[in-house]
């Protein structure tokens, strides 16, 4: 499947579809979308790519084996439900950390939280890509 | 409205019967996939309807403003989705791997674990 | 001097034998220290297990489990001291001690448990310890067999047992003995009585081995004989008697009990010491007495007067100190000479005079024959029996055939072999050692000392037990001289009987080795048959559902969703109806994406090609998200949205390899398929509206909906829920996704290269 218009959009749209899945992944909390969505769209950025140009070349602009970040996520999220441990809380409480906050506002919130959605943003990435890499590779 | 979904949903599964039943195992999973459509509309609906009011809280709210969409049951479909989808993947595989190995997609030829005839 | 048992390599068998030794030894003593306190009153001890259902590891120790403790632990010291010798140079002797152990323990806690449940789960115990140590020695087949069988009988025996533990719990209030015991007159007034006292005595009974379940217990013998002295004759096989005379309060009393337990165990007694003239191997001669004695049992317990309760207490005491004593003696014999054949032994006395001697306490005890306390429970059997209604003369007439049968059997086990010359056996005779002597030396001392001095047991033990069981009583007197009276004539009649069929035992084993070859009702034959008739059930029933059909089982499944939701409609009348539905009309761009599902759905079922049926999912698919969409789903929508192009790009990328056969022809429409499937939607559809239509409960959302922000900061509820109040399930799903996604992996890898790629679709 080559095709001109194809390869030359898939370049820009790519690094669109990327920069959205981040940004739905950190709107997810208030906005809708999330780490599953944010996930589902980082992969379709990459099968996008797979299709226009080749698996290899995918694979290569990934630089890192998918199977590896999908189980590099499901440690992210186990360990962020850990965390609570050190707070002597039940496992996957969430913990919170409000940076520069001021009266009334939250200010930056970073937490445990977000370290799980992201934990899910790379499962649902790295296990995607693997399955789509696999079945393209392969038949 | 909540009877015409009815309906529909019945309609779906019905289908997805049909072809679950089948002994080509493509339209199987053809079957699969509109099951698990059909089940996630049903878990959906299970939650009840509400229009217009999605399950989010206005900025400077510390609750909903009013009636909105029940939450639970989007949260479950949404992983349930997920769940479906790696489910579809791996019985793809499964189908595309037994296909290569034993040369056929017809569910009745494959006896690799169960030979034919051993207990008649 | 080449035994197995004298090659031992260390001293007691090491430090399994010592801890198996000294743990029994240690109990004993320390139950021996309560005895003073147990005479007077029961002490009762208890923590809680599950405290939630109502399980407690409550203690009981009253007379009758006093009785069993000391019995476990006494001849459990016994046999383990015994078996550092026999086994210990065995390589598994840690195994089979850790085994006896295993069933010390349960054994103990059965006795001791004064909660139903934990009664049936040391009951349970006692079961597979016993199926281990009688399948001992797996390397051969009929030790399994035997192992099996009595797993088999014991467990179902005991399943049944624990039907009828629930259903008197349930009826009592309580799973504590100690509170279902005084309520006996409302139990045996219940209607549930009989099915109660029917499923005690199933257990009782295949515990007991009592006829027609009896089968399992000689094939017991298949074990190493301290296990036959220990579990198969002197505790574990009594649990069945221990459990009726626990219950005896609260089931006993009744025509019923009376009837059946007297006529099960009369019946018992005298096939079990017909049998046992039968045998030539002494051990199967022992474990036919055996059953002869738990069937003495139950008849006494079931004819319960206080005289019969106590003489069966008596009874169960003196049985086990001579029984033990018995087996252990034959171990000895087998292990010195290598046979057990009573046709064959003969003149043992001179060169193993120890063994002789021990062999002579325990059997002129089994004979009843004064001094011995076996005297005093035959005495004491007899007056009990002759006290019961004139009607009941046949409890006496079996006792004393019974009784005349087993001085012929304490002839043929003790006396002919050790009398006359020394003959030919496959071993040269030769004393045992100590260790193996200890036991059936003071088991021996212990008849012959309580048969001096019955008062003591009379006063400690049995007394106790008997008060246990029956309740409150004046003491009981154990004499060895009573006078003269009809029990002592009948004791004479007894020796006068046995000693004529001893003259005549031989003729007589001949005689029933022809009756029995002439085809009796076999039980151990009809055991085979049923369980080939399981088997060949289980063959039938795999190949009628398991019949390897993918389509074959769907439609199962499916059938069953049929007629389990509408059956249950139907049934029931569950179903709310239309009414409940919210009445507001559906928007024109509702229907119309409802129509375009339907559409989609039937589009895929009714086409040929594979691009047409991809596109009918895709268009259920779009139409789903944009019900997520109509309804306030955003989150869901974009999501179903992302997947469903996913399923396309990836379904028209396999299916492009994979032949696919159009199934549009009038033949190939399958009629019933179509029915499972129509009615699946059907009830289905009756699901949902009944779901709709019923009141719902918001109460979870409600609790999301507050605590939402609050608590957990995010304004996006759906989120909140799926990272933070139930991030659990979510990390479990991201677990299954990775998953799968590495399962697909390995499946595919390589696909390409080893399988030659010339299959593409014709």
């Amino acid at each position: 499947m080559q095709s001109l218009i194809l390869t030359t959009t898939t370049r820009l749209l790519v690094a669109l579809l990327l920069v959205f899945s981040v940004y739905a992944l950190l709107r997810g909390h208030n906005l809708p979308g999330g780490g599953f969505i944010g996930g589902l769209i980082g992969a379709t950025a990459f099968i996008l790519y797979a299709i226009a140009a080749s698996v290899e070349d995918a694979a290569r602009a990934l630089k890192v084996d998918p199977a590896n970040i999908a189980m590099l996520g499901v440690g992210v999220a186990g360990l962020s439900g850990l965390s609570a441990g050190l707070a002597n809380q039940p496992f996957f409480t969430g913990q919170w950390l409000f940076l520069f906050a001021e009266d009334g506002g939250k200010g930056i919130p970073i937490s445990s939280v977000l370290f799980f959605d992201i934990g899910v943003y790379m499962a649902v990435f790295g296990g995607i890509l693997t399955l789509v890499f696999a079945l393209e590779r392969e038949i | 409205m909540e009877l015409l979904l009815a309906i529909t949903i019945g309609i779906v599964v019905a289908t997805s019967v049909y072809l679950m039943l089948d002994r080509n195992v493509l339209r199987f999973l053809f079957g699969l996939v509109l099951l698990s459509n059909a089940v996630n509309l049903v878990i959906f609906a299970a939650g009840r309807l509400t229009a217009g009011a999605p399950p989010l809280i206005a900025d400077g709210a510390y609750a909903p403003d009013g009636q909105i969409a029940n939450a639970l049951p989007q949260a479950l479909v949404l992983t349930a989705i997920v769940i479906g989808f790696g489910l579809l993947a791996f019985t793809l595989a499964l189908v595309y791997r037994t296909y290569k190995s034993l040369g056929t997609v017809n569910s009745d030829e494959m006896r690799l674990a169960e030979p034919e005839d051993t207990h008649k | 001097m080449a035994d197995d048992y004298i090659k031992v390599p260390r001293f007691m068998g090491g430090p399994a034998g010592w801890i198996s030794i000294l743990f029994p030894a240690a109990l004993f003593i320390y139950f021996a220290g309560l005895l003073p306190q147990i005479a007077q009153t029961p002490v009762m001890r208890g923590i809680d297990w599950v405290p939630s259902l109502g399980i407690r590891l409550s203690v009981i120790l009253d007379g009758l489990s006093m009785t069993f403790a000391l019995l476990i632990t006494g001849i459990g010291t016994a046999v383990t001291l015994y078996s550092s010798r026999y086994l210990g140079d065995h390589p598994h002797y840690p195994r089979f001690v850790s085994y006896l152990l295993i069933f010390m323990v349960g054994m103990l806690g059965l006795v001791l448990a004064d909660n139903l449940i934990s009664v049936f789960v040391f009951w349970e115990v006692t079961t597979i310890s016993s199926y281990l140590l009688i399948g001992f020695n797996a390397d051969k087949a009929a030790s399994r067999r035997s192992a099996l069988q009595a797993l088999l009988v014991t467990g179902a025996g005991g399943l049944i047992l624990l039907a009828g533990i629930i259903v008197l719990g349930n009826i009592a209030g309580s799973y504590e003995l100690s509170e279902i015991l005084p309520q006996g007159d409302m139990i045996r007034a219940h209607p549930w009585y009989l099915a109660i006292l029917l499923m005690f005595l199933a257990g009782a009974f295949t515990k007991s081995a009592q006829v027609p379940f009896h089968f399992w217990l000689p094939n017991a013998m298949a074990a190493p004989t301290p296990v036959s002295a220990y579990l198969h004759s002197a505790t574990m096989v009594k649990a069945g008697v221990f459990l009726m005379a626990r219950m005896n309060p609260a089931l006993g009393g009744t025509d019923v009990w009376f009837w059946v337990l007297t006529i099960f165990g009369g019946v018992t007694a005298v096939f079990a010491s017909v049998m046992a003239l039968r045998q030539t191997d002494i051990k199967q001669v022992l474990a036919y007495t055996t059953l002869m004695a738990l069937g003495t049992l139950t008849m006494f317990i079931g004819a319960g007067t206080h005289y019969a309760i106590s003489a069966a207490m008596l009874f169960l005491v003196v049985h086990s100190l001579y029984k033990a004593a018995l087996f252990l003696m034959i171990g000895i014999v087998d292990h010195s000479t290598g046979t057990r054949d009573a046709t064959v032994l003969r003149g043992l006395g001179r060169a193993m005079p120890l063994t002789a001697l021990a062999a002579a306490l325990a059997a002129l005890s089994m004979a009843g024959i004064p001094p011995l306390v076996g005297f005093v429970g035959k005495e004491y059997m007899y007056k009990a029996s002759l006290g019961l209604d004139q009607g009941m003369i046949w409890v006496t007439a079996m006792t004393f055939a019974a009784s005349a049968l087993m001085f012929v059997a304490g002839g043929i086990v003790a006396l002919k072999p050790f009398r006359g010359q020394l003959a030919e056996t496959p071993h040269k005779a030769h004393e045992g050692p100590w260790q193996m002597l200890a036991g059936p030396l003071v088991l021996g001392a212990l008849s012959l000392t309580f048969g001096l001095m019955p008062d003591l047991l009379g006063e400690y033990i049995v007394g106790p037990g008997a008060r246990a069981v029956y309740g409150p009583h004046e003491d009981l007197h154990l004499h060895l001289w009573g006078g003269l009276n009809a029990a002592l004539y009948l004791s004479l009649a007894t020796f006068a009987a046995g000693l004529l069929l001893y003259l005549v035992h031989t003729r007589i084993r001949s005689a029933l080795t022809r009756i029995e070859n002439r085809n009796p009702i076999d039980f151990d034959a009809g055991w085979d048959r049923l369980l080939d008739g399981f088997k060949a059930f289980a063959a039938w029933q795999t190949g009628l559902i398991q019949t390897g059909s993918l389509q074959r089982y769907m439609a199962v499944i499916f059938g069953a969703f049929i007629v389990m939701v509408g059956g249950t409609y139907l049934v029931k009348g569950a179903f709310s109806g239309l009414p409940g539905l919210s009445q507001a009309e559906a928007h024109p761009v509702q229907w119309t994406v409802l129509a375009l599902i339907a559409v989609g759905s039937i589009l895929v079922v009714w086409t040929h090609s594979r691009m047409t049926a991809v596109a009918g999912m895709g268009v259920v698919g779009i139409g789903v998200s944009l019900i997520f969409i109509i309804f306030s789903a955003p989150d869901v929508a974009i999501t179903q949205l992302l997947v469903e192009v996913l399923v396309v790009v990836l379904v028209s990328l396999v299916m492009l390899r994979l032949p696919y056969l159009p199934r549009r022809s009038s033949k190939n429409f399958r009629t019933g398929h179509a029915i499972i499937a129509g009615g699946v939607g059907v009830v289905t559809t009756f699901l949902m509206i009944s779901v709709l239509g019923s009141d719902f409960d918001p109460r979870l959302t409600e609790f999301f909906e507050k605590a939402s922000y609050p608590d957990a900061h995010g304004r996006n509820i759906v989120n909140v829920i799926l990272v933070d109040f139930r991030a659990l399930d979510t990390f479990g799903e991201i677990t299954v996704v990775t998953m799968a996604a590495i399962a697909a992996y390995a499946l595919l890898r390589g696909v390409k290269k080893a399988v030659p790629d010339d299959e593409r679709e014709a």
